[in-house]
């Protein structure tokens, strides 16, 4: 069992007086991360993501059940905590008024790194997240992929072991969407096992496969996944379904044959387009559980002589899995 | 304890200068001190070596300008979000508050000190006691720390700084009221005395009179010593209340 960098013990969180009940936002959520990874904290919106790493990070104060960083209860020693977390807060808040480097300054000040310590935990910091060209301009005036990269290089300037990332690429286009996540990639890579843990939130699931490497979703409050992002996926109706553009000669019943293949659950017909072969028909094949068909299609297309324009097979659609385990909890 | 204070009073320092805020305040400080010590105060006429019109108007002017270097302090984090990110760092909560606290009242004293071309005036009109206009400048201080007090208090409470504002001018306004001769005698006409002195007790208008005149007793110093630490700390409780 490798060292935990941050365990979640039964946190909670009621907002509201206990009498009447109020919101449960946080209801007993338990887990820990280890060194090197990367948990993708997903849920829909008002699922309680923001709520609990609010409560990981000591800005609010559980209900009941607390964390754990780096062996320090956060609700015992909330300093201890914050010492070792960086953290960019939704949103990325940050001082408009100064610079990328008066503010780094500022929270390398708080963090009390003084001198050339600082100077060079903030040359670091800086070369990193790329500000080298924006340091002296007023945060007020950059645009919001460098004010998220601002808020990065804050929350990485003491080099803290233990991220939390609330929602690090939401509202950049995808052009600063990539680097972000290319920027999350190199942290997570920096010390190997014995390097960080990284925890981030999202509701955009192509970051998880793009950046995680385990994926905790959680509806109402709750967990209802903890998984690697692959197993996940598998969890897809499209787990292994085929998706098929053909060809056929006029007048074959390709759903009729497809559905007659041991193993395929279904065939979800995706309309047809004229070309200048004929006909091309466009069309998924989904598998019954845990069956390959892959190879009874590619038979099936061999022995009639389909002519087949694409053929793919898919890894399974991870907002499909989203949506089932979000939604239908009752 | 105080852990954090010294990073956030210099960032909050800065803060001042960065923006037009601390210019403007200066400017229109020194130019209404000027215009109510030599206008209407009539230093010239008095023909006295001495600055009584000068310090007599400094609550009246703290009322309506010092809360404007309060308002901001902790409605500006509420509103930006940025709460959550000092409130993230490695510091205590009594350490931001004095921080901050201690940044604006160290910009009012220098905004204060920026008006010793008066104090020169009438060192070369005359010869004052220096030692009475000393007392002057320490209660004008301390009178303008207990307005800061009471204003980031009301600040802590809010997203917006114009309800700062409101809150602490009204305040300020009621504890400058409470000495204010009109006041008292409307109170003396139908309240008991205890009554009336202790209203009149807290009346910035009554400790300052003294102080403004070069008696420091030792009394007044410790109202507005305790009136600042009270307010700073329902400063911290109305922090702590907001974040559950």
């Amino acid at each position: 069992m490798p060292e935990t960098l941050v365990r979640l013990d039964a946190l909670t969180k009621r907002y509201g007086s206990s009498r009447t009940a109020g919101i449960l936002a946080v209801d007993h959520i338990s887990f820990e991360v280890a060194p090197g990874e990367v948990l993708g904290f997903l849920g829909p919106n008002g699922a309680g993501k923001s709520t609990t790493m609010k409560m990981v990070t000591g800005y609010l104060p559980p209900t009941s059940g607390t964390a754990h960083v780096c062996g320090l209860d956060v609700t015992r020693d909330p300093i201890g905590v914050k010492e070792r977390v960086g953290y960019l807060p939704e949103g990325s808040p940050l001082y408009a008024e100064m610079t990328p480097l008066q503010f780094l300054r500022f929270v390398a000040d708080v963090r009390g790194l003084k001198g050339a310590a600082a100077k060079a935990a903030i040359d670091s910091a800086v070369a990193r997240t790329h500000l080298e060209g924006v340091l002296h301009q007023t945060i007020d005036t950059l645009s919001k992929g460098f004010k998220r990269r601002v808020g990065l290089a804050q929350a990485i300037v003491h080099t803290p072991r233990v991220l939390i990332l609330d929602e690090p690429t939401d509202g950049l286009d995808p052009n600063q969407k990539h680097e972000v996540r290319q920027l999350i990639r190199a942290m997570a890579r920096e010390g190997g096992e014995a390097g960080k843990a990284i925890i981030l939130s999202t509701h955009i699931l192509e970051e998880v496969e793009a950046v995680c490497t385990r994926a905790v979703i959680i509806a109402k409050g709750r967990i209802v996944a903890d998984e690697r992002p692959a197993a996940l996926m598998a969890r897809s109706r499209y787990h292994n379904a085929v998706s098929l553009a053909l060809c056929p000669p006029a007048g074959t019943m390709i759903f009729d044959e497809l559905r007659k293949i041991p193993g395929v659950r279904e065939v979800e017909d995706h309309g047809t387009d004229q070309t200048k072969d004929g006909v091309q028909v466009r069309c998924t094949v989904i598998p019954k559980k845990g069956s390959l068909i892959a190879p009874e299609i590619s038979h099936l297309i061999k022995a009639r002589s389909w002519q087949v324009d694409t053929m793919r097979v898919e890894s399974g659609r991870l907002d499909d899995v989203f949506r089932d385990l979000t939604t239908d909890k009752a | 304890m105080l852990r954090g204070a010294t990073a956030v009073f210099r960032r909050e320092l800065a803060g001042y200068f960065s923006t037009p805020v601390a210019y403007v305040f200066i400017v229109i400080f020194l130019i209404l001190a000027g215009v109510f010590t030599f206008q209407i105060g009539g230093l010239y006429e008095r023909g006295q070596a001495d600055l009584q019109p000068f310090f007599a108007f400094h609550p009246w002017l703290y009322l309506f300008l010092v809360p404007a270097l309060a308002m901001r302090l902790w409605a500006e984090e509420h509103k930006s979000g940025t709460i959550e990110l000092l409130m993230t760092l490695p510091l205590s909560r009594a350490g931001a508050i004095m921080g901050k606290f201690m940044a604006a009242w160290a910009f009012a004293g220098a905004a204060l000190a920026l008006t010793f071309p008066v104090w020169v005036t009438v060192n070369v009109l005359g010869s004052p006691d220096n030692g009475a206009i000393l007392a002057g400048y320490v209660g004008s201080f301390l009178m303008a720390g207990a307005v800061l007090a009471l204003g980031s208090c009301a600040s802590a409470g809010t997203k917006s700084q114009v309800i700062a504002f409101i809150i602490t001018a009204v305040l300020v306004l009621g504890f400058l009221l409470a000495g204010f001769s009109p006041v008292v005698d409307f109170f003396r006409g139908w309240a008991p005395p205890s009554v009336v002195d202790a209203i009149a007790s807290f009346s910035f208008l009554t400790r300052f009179e003294g102080m403004s005149k070069g008696v420091i007793d030792a009394r007044d110093v410790a109202f507005f010593a305790t009136l600042m630490g009270v307010c700073l700390a329902m400063n911290a409780i109305i922090l702590e209340a907001k974040r559950a």
